[in-house]
């Protein structure tokens, strides 16, 4: 019987989510210098359309279960973000919605399953594996700390893969991007973390902040 | 560095309004589908394969400027630098589908290929029949035996010109799709780039270039080339593009090609055809036979500064294609 204080209703839910798109898009000129630094510098304005897009979609029409309202944030994302960056995050959302249908409150399991679900499909559709310098160094030890953390609560989930996924950033420092625009860069992607990484562990982050407050 | 000048409104409005001008442009040839950032033509014949052609936008005319007769069929618009999304794509496929299936043909970048990838699958779904062509030209991104991994540069324009001709004429998706494989098979290009360009909404240069260096093979959003250098004169770097465009695929003595030299935005037109001297001596004397010259402006990346060179190797199909009479806003030809 998962502690009933320790989970998120559907209203809670959504106020997370938007939580964590008003906090993305404050940081749009953080990500738009790290993208400036190994890609093309669109990375902060994309995200920015995105949330911008969701919070827009979640206050038209207010997403009737948690499921719905994961999805809507993955679908304003695609839709929005465009680029490489809204086909990634928009697929981590909206598969990662998925399993969640007909679940009333989000528990620290629930949380590990949607970012379980959601880095298979992205690793499905990027083609992508860990280690190439992209959000995957960031999303793929956030959902294995999830899932280890899924035990205690969502608040240790969520705050375990925060933790994760900031070290996932700092360990892209050190790789070699062998996809997407920094691959012809080659060596002279080394010192820089990953746009896409940093995106995932600001998300992630603003959970943790959002959870550890409520 | 103070940000470049650039003639703009609200820099969040440039692509929806880049389009709005875009379609003005055209004269009725094209229109604008209600809600989607995708243009597409007003003259469809009720009975054709489809061509839909897109990508990020901010290289205009590139690829919403090739939408008309014998070119593409309709264009998905991405942001700036930034690929369309699968709703947008989707919806601009199912507006110019004919019942005869639908070819995609895009630049090979990961965001493209993603987003044309799911709307691929949304159509599927729905029973039509689409298949994909990346075109993959720029030599300078990976080496010949990871052409998957070569992004599409200014060969897009060679690759819509053929393909658009060959939708039109041609009865079926599989031989539509045979001629644009053709076609990218026999395509290579090289850029170099003299100085950045920027992105309107950010005002920042997309990369940082010495006032004295050049990079060779350096991608249409900046992406890292193959070398930098010190600046140097005309006949040189035509000299150092031509080796590694001509040694790739290889070009020999006796093929007949299409030569293209592309503008990235900022560079004279009095370069560009100083250049072109250059690069004539150099196949003439290896013996290719031109077929046809473009030199002007296609794909740009903003302001930047430099140019590409694209060579395709022809037979009498591709030739046909490409010198079929084409009609749109960015490549006419009578």
């Amino acid at each position: 019987m998962p502690d009933m204080s320790d989970t998120l209703d559907l209203d809670a839910t959504i106020n997370m989510l938007k939580f964590v798109s008003r906090s993305v898009i404050d940081q749009t000129d953080l990500l738009t210098d790290a993208d400036l630094a190994i890609g093309d510098g669109d990375h902060g304005i994309g995200m920015r359309r995105g949330f911008e897009g969701a919070l827009e979609a979640m206050d038209a029409t207010p997403p009737d279960s948690i499921e719905n309202a994961l999805k809507t944030v993955g679908t304003a994302i695609m839709s929005k973000t465009g680029g490489a960056a809204g086909a990634i995050f928009g697929t981590l959302f909206r598969a990662g919605s998925k399993p969640l249908a007909g679940r009333d409150v989000l528990d620290g399991e629930g949380f590990a399953t949607f970012l379980d679900t959601g880095l298979e499909a992205v690793l499905k559709r990027g083609g992508v594996t860990e280690g190439q310098k992209t959000m995957i160094d960031a999303i793929a030890p956030a959902a294995r700390a999830a899932r280890r953390g899924a035990d205690a609560g969502l608040r240790q989930a969520i705050a375990a893969a925060a933790a994760a996924s900031q070290q996932g950033v700092e360990a892209t420092r050190d790789m070699i991007a062998t996809t997407g625009k920094a691959r012809s860069l080659g060596e002279r992607s080394l010192g820089h973390p990953d746009p896409g990484a940093i995106s995932v562990s600001l998300i992630l982050k603003a959970m943790q902040d959002f959870t550890a407050g409520a | 560095m103070a940000n470049p000048k650039k003639v703009l409104n609200d820099p969040k409005q440039v692509v929806a309004e880049m389009i709005d001008g875009l379609v003005l442009a055209n004269d009725g040839r094209v229109r604008k589908l209600p809600n989607h950032a995708a243009i597409v033509r007003t003259d469809l014949p009720d009975s054709k394969v489809a061509l839909l052609i897109g990508g990020g936008s901010g290289h205009e005319p590139l690829f919403h400027g090739f939408v008309g007769r014998n070119m593409g069929d309709g264009a998905a618009c991405g942001q700036v630098f930034a690929a369309p999304s699968p709703d947008i794509i989707y919806e601009a496929a199912k507006v110019v589908h004919r019942g005869k299936g639908i070819l995609f043909l895009y630049g090979n970048y990961a965001g493209d290929n993603m987003n044309f990838d799911i709307a691929a699958e949304m159509l599927e779904d729905d029973g039509i029949d689409v298949r994909t062509v990346r075109v993959t030209d720029d030599v300078a991104a990976a080496p010949p035996e990871r052409t998957h991994d070569r992004r599409g540069i200014a060969g897009d324009i060679y690759m819509i010109k053929i393909a658009g001709g060959a939708a039109s004429e041609l009865d079926t998706l599989d031989e539509v799709e045979r001629v644009a494989r053709k076609a990218v098979a026999n395509v290579r290009s090289i850029g170099v780039a003299v100085a950045a360009g920027s992105i309107p909404e950010t005002g920042k240069l997309t990369f940082e270039l010495a006032d004295d260096e050049i990079e060779i093979g350096m991608g249409a959003h900046g992406e890292a080339g193959v070398s930098r250098q010190k600046m140097k004169s005309a006949d040189a770097i035509a000299d150092e593009l031509m080796e590694k465009v001509l040694s790739d695929l290889p070009f020999r003595a006796g093929d007949e090609v299409a030569l293209m030299i592309n503008n990235l935005g900022a560079t004279t037109m009095m370069e560009m055809l100083i250049v072109n001297r250059r690069i004539r001596q150099i196949l003439d004397s290896q013996g290719i036979k031109v077929h046809r010259s473009d030199v002007g402006t296609w794909l740009t990346v903003q302001e930047m500064a430099g140019f590409s060179v694209t060579l395709m190797r022809l037979d009498d199909e591709l030739k046909r294609y490409l010198d079929m009479p084409a009609e749109s806003l960015g490549y006419s030809r009578m």
